[in-house]
């Protein structure tokens, strides 16, 4: 087995998402490689170098990656995993946007989002928003896969020395050009990887009440999350999502503020260690995976945990 | 410019979810199904985009059973002009998916094909990447904006860290997310009308395409119960005396 893992990063430091992917990949077992594709990123080319077990890292620098755009990336990543039996990313914006692509490139499936690994052939992964387990067998020579990143232990950061090599990109294509981006500012912690997350739901009523929840995760160390509901009534930003469609958290402690529980939310939080529902509504869904809950108006429950912290 | 909006059939998003005692599928059978909700998405966003004059005709294509008809009558009612049925029973996979829709992409020289960012079903998240690669088009996935001038098509993403956008030359992909807009109720005259419109069937043979699945399914089980405590606390200072207790918190 020899397994290519696409890296996420930010072009200065690796993503946690990415030693989880590294995880999975040691599972999978064999010779395990890095491949980082970004413009200005050697420092990211040293980190994954550092990275215990992994024999080489592969580094396309230059300005051309400095934005991550899949019409540029996809020849270069269908060129690198020749040879390789696996091509792993993660089950970010980043990979989900580029590995279908190489994928079909390879004229290949892609395993998307796997939460368990069988043998290297065989996969587990969630599918109807996790109401369900499939497990799935690939016969083909080389397997694209996306790995769901808290269903697999990150590895260590520190203690390797990998091989570098630097590699050629292509030249652009002329067909898709980066415009923009605003990044989402946020203060606490990284959602995906928060110890704790508190988040708040239609329940809110507005942005200015997610003020709130701000108190109370300061204290905590937690990150700040939502449910669709409030993401489309436009109270916080789209990356505070969690869900089937958002993110998928599973911190120590999740706790859920004026959300009601359906699916699709549960399908990104109910892997988490322990789950604390506050909702007014004694039947709300969120309480049968709730373990331990108030029954109370957020309102008043809120100002009274922040005294009580 | 012709827009091609691919629409799949799945369970119904309200229904439980249950697997066959046999452990083979999710049980399909006498349940609710309906448009995948990023199709209807897809099919607002190419109806609105012909409601600007930015496009002449907007097709609805689904590969599935003979029953999808019913789900491409719904894009008819929205607002599609025409519907195309690739008949298959079974699973569909991405990647032949794709296929048949880059095929009928150029058959009807589409110059924008819409799809959604995922089914609800197989939650995969491929094809539309897929479809890009194939025909060698630009993408524009997750989207929740966009606007087309002149022979380019602006696309706002929904990614990790906020926003993104992107600007794309014709043809190319798009894959809405689910801020892309609110789809509309077909209104009954629209249901009506809908019934009119014309609804072609076109093999996968015919286009080239084979549908049968690479991958290979072992099973299906349903995911452990969660084993939750479920105690009810009166007060937050009792709760945070828990959570101590629990070493959930400090
Ligand atoms: C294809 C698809 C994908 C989806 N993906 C996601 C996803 O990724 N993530 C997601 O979250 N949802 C997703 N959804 C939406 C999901 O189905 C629900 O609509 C959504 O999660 C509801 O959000 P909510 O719980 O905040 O709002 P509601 O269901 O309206 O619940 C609000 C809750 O707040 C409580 N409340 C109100 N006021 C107070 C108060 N003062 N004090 C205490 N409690 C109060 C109410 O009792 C109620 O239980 C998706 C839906 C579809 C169809
Ligand atoms: N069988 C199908 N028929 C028509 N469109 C499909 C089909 N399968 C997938 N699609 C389109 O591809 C999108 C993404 O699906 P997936 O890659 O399976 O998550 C869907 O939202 C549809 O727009």
């Amino acid at each position: 087995m020899t397994i290519l893992v696409i890296a996420d990063h930010d072009n200065s430091s690796i993503a946690s998402s990415t030693l989880n992917t590294l995880g999975a990949a040691t599972q999978i077992g064999g010779d395990i490689d890095i491949l980082v594709l970004g413009g200005n990123c050697a420092a990211v080319t040293q980190a994954a170098a550092a990275i215990p077990g992994v024999r080489r890292v592969l580094s396309a620098d230059c300005e051309l990656f400095a934005q991550p755009l899949a019409e540029d990336m996809a020849p270069l990543v269908q060129r690198c995993a020749e040879g390789y039996t696996h091509v792993l990313g993660s089950t970010t914006t980043f990979a989900k946007n580029l590995l279908p692509r190489v994928a079909a490139l390879l004229d290949v499936p892609q395993i998307s989002d796997i939460s368990g690994v069988i043998d290297a052939n065989t996969f587990e992964r969630p599918i109807y928003a996790g109401n369900a387990l499939a497990t799935v067998r690939s016969h083909d020579a080389i397997k694209v896969i996306t790995v769901r990143s808290t269903k697999f232990e990150a590895v260590a950061v520190t203690g390797g020395s990998a091989e570098c090599l630097a590699i050629d990109a292509q030249s652009a294509q002329a067909q898709a050009r980066f415009v923009s981006r605003t990044e989402a500012k946020s203060e606490g912690p990284e959602l995906a990887t928060a110890r704790i997350v508190i988040s708040g739901g239609r329940g809110m009523g507005n942005g200015e009440n997610f003020a709130l929840l701000d108190a109370v995760a300061a204290k905590l160390g937690a990150a700040v999350g939502a449910s669709r509901a409030a993401v489309d009534a436009g109270f916080v930003p789209n990356d505070y999502q969690v869900g089937q469609t958002g993110k998928v958290v599973a911190p120590d402690l999740y706790i859920a503020v004026g959300i009601s529980g359906a699916i699709q939310h549960l399908a990104g939080m109910k892997d988490s260690k322990m789950i604390v529902a506050i909702n007014k509504d004694p039947d709300a869904p969120i309480f049968q995976v709730a373990d331990y809950g108030i029954v109370g108006d957020l309102f008043d429950v809120m100002p009274a945990l922040d005294a009580a912290l | 410019m012709k827009i091609l909006v691919g629409v799949k059939r799945v369970l119904d998003h309200n229904v439980k979810v249950r697997v066959r005692a046999d452990g083979s599928a999710v049980d399909l059978d006498n349940v609710k199904m309906a448009i995948n909700p990023f199709d209807e998405i897809a099919v607002e966003a190419a109806v609105r985009l012909k409601e600007e004059g930015v496009a002449t005709e907007v097709i609805a294509v689904s590969i599935g059973p003979e029953k999808a008809q019913d789900t491409l009558r719904q894009a008819l009612a929205m607002g599609a002009d025409r519907a195309i049925l690739v008949p298959h029973g079974g699973t569909t996979e991405p990647l032949s998916v794709a296929k048949t829709l880059k095929a009928l992409a150029e058959k009807e020289n589409a110059g924008l094909v819409i799809l959604g960012k995922q089914a609800i079903d197989d939650d995969c998240n491929q094809t539309g990447q897929m479809l890009a690669a194939l025909l060698g088009w630009p993408q524009g996935t997750f989207a929740s904006g966009l606007s087309v001038t002149g022979e380019q098509i602006e696309v706002t993403r929904e990614v990790d860290g906020g926003l993104e956008t992107v600007a794309l030359n014709l043809p190319a992909i798009v894959t809405a997310d689910l801020r892309l807009n609110e789809p509309r109720f077909a209104s009954l005259p629209a249901i009506m009308k809908a019934k009119k419109k014309p609804l072609e069937s076109i093999t996968a043979e015919s286009l080239g395409v084979d549908l049968a699945p690479r991958l290979e399914l072992v099973g299906v089980v349903e995911p452990p119960v969660r084993a939750a405590g479920g105690v009810i606390v009166a007060t937050a200072a009792e709760l945070v005396e828990k959570l101590k207790h629990a070493a959930a918190i400090a």
